[in-house]
């Protein structure tokens, strides 16, 4: 029962292998054998959104998905979103000016559903804000500010991407 | 919140896959996981045996033919809401996935996973039953087809064996629905329906010639509403015939559960069915 399989996989852009305990969710074998503690788990069973990573670009639960199945995808954490020189991603900036958090610990979730989903959606309304955070729950902020954050960063993104 | 140990499967194949079924009695597939995997962490199922879906070659595909529009069961929710040939055929199933769950649960749901967990509230399962799909299973030994209709067994229950895997979702292609509708009432964006309904209709001259109404999240089941389909045949689409149509469809008998009690589900029953005919008319909703 205590079955591990050898998996080899690319964290945050760097090759990575290791033995994981088959029953070990993404998010566990994440905290647990990486030591990659940014991404928090709340629920566990798929409802709040706080684990939420990305594997292969798509922004998915960690809760819901078991280690083994990332060997040979590519997994990003909250802690591989700033540049490798420690410049903050436009959301985290946005995050930090706008107040987009209280307690942070929906924060990495937050942050991960929408760097997934501003890059597929360069230039969102409110309501499609709303709409990809709503499988991601915040008992601080009511909200607001993390949609303010998330449409200043999606217009500084456009704007860099056009300059 | 940690699921109990199991012996991990990775099948690469159909054939192997079907053979592990066949091999391990306490088994279950994980397709997309977003309805085991928390029953698992919750302990609610503890399988012996996890057989893994995700690398069997064969079972992801979308293929449109003269008849029938073929996905394979382990074809992404958000593949399908993607496909020109599924808003083509199947324009309700577009429009229903947007509200299964939320963007990041549908990157790996899958539309025979939902099937097979068939939860009432669930719309995959409705919009099967309302575009009168065959679903095609095979174990070791056989390859069988079931209706959609004869899938539900009861709650959460569907009609395939533990050794038995599900391997395509057909949808009917061609026929001449010139209307359709949806409507779902939940809690909050992405949550579990309270009432869910979906309307197809073939109208001439102002009649209704052909009615297909399914109900989800009202009975243990997603069901046809064959009363209301029977009612609307015949009529002219105007509001009389919505009326007479939303009257009917409250009849229903609902199940209760620790949210909702069954009298509210059944008034929302004909909520639904009414405000899913207004979408498929085009009329405005007035409730």
């Amino acid at each position: 029962m205590d079955d591990t399989r050898a998996i080899h996989f690319t964290l945050n852009g760097k090759a990575e292998e290791c033995d994981a305990p088959v029953r070990f969710h993404l998010g566990d074998l994440l905290r647990e054998k990486f030591g990659l503690t940014g991404t928090h788990l709340g629920c566990e069973h798929g409802v709040c959104g706080a684990c939420t990573v990305l594997v292969d670009g798509e922004a998915v639960r960690s809760c819901l998905m078991l280690g083994v199945q990332v060997d040979g995808c590519e997994v990003v954490t909250v802690e591989g979103l700033a540049d490798p020189d420690s410049r903050l991603h436009p959301l985290q900036q946005a995050f930090a000016e706008k107040h987009g958090l209280q307690c942070g610990y929906c924060t990495p979730g937050m942050l991960m559903s929408l760097a997934a989903f501003l890059a597929e959606n360069r230039d969102p309304s409110e309501d499609d804000i709303r709409d990809a955070i709503s499988g991601n729950i915040c008992r601080c902020t009511g909200y607001q500010p993390i949609v303010e954050a998330a449409l200043l960063a999606a217009q500084r993104m456009r704007n860099a991407s056009e300059g | 919140m940690k699921s109990a140990g199991f012996v991990y499967h990775q099948p690469s194949s159909v054939d192997e896959l079907l053979g592990l079924l066949a091999a391990h009695e306490d088994n279950r597939i994980l397709a997309g996981g977003q309805s085991l995997m928390p029953m698992m962490n919750m302990r609610f199922v503890q399988p012996e045996h996890l057989i893994d879906a995700n690398r069997v070659d064969g079972l992801n595909y979308i293929r449109e033919e003269s008849n029938w529009l073929r996905i394979g069961a382990m074809t992404r929710q958000k593949t399908l809401m993607q496909s020109d040939a599924v808003t083509r055929h199947c324009p309700l199933m577009r429009v229903a996935l947007q509200h299964v769950g939320h963007f990041q649960t549908r990157n790996r749901g899958t539309i025979g996973g939902s099937l097979c967990h068939l939860d009432p509230a669930a719309e995959l399962p409705l919009i099967s039953l309302l575009y009168d799909a065959s679903l095609t299973v095979r174990s070791a030994a056989e390859t069988r087809t079931i209706s959609a209709s004869e899938w539900p067994l009861a709650y959460m229950l569907p009609a395939i064996g533990p050794d038995e895997a599900l391997i395509e979702i057909a949808l009917p292609v061609g026929a001449d629905w010139t209307h359709q509708g949806f409507f779902e009432l939940a809690r909050r964006r992405g949550d579990f329906a309270i009432a869910s309904a979906a309307v197809l209709l073939s109208i001439s001259d102002g009649i209704i010639r052909k009615a297909a109404v399914a109900l989800g999240a009202v009975t243990q089941t997603p069901c046809r509403l064959t009363d209301v389909e029977a009612l609307l045949v015949g009529q002219r689409a105007d509001a009389q015939t919505i009326a007479a149509a939303t009257a009917q469809a409250a009849k229903i008998e609902a199940f209760s559960d620790a949210y909702y009690s069954a009298q509210y589900r059944q008034r929302m029953a004909g909520v639904a069915v009414e405000r899913a005919l207004n979408a498929a008319l085009g009329a405005p909703d007035h409730g």
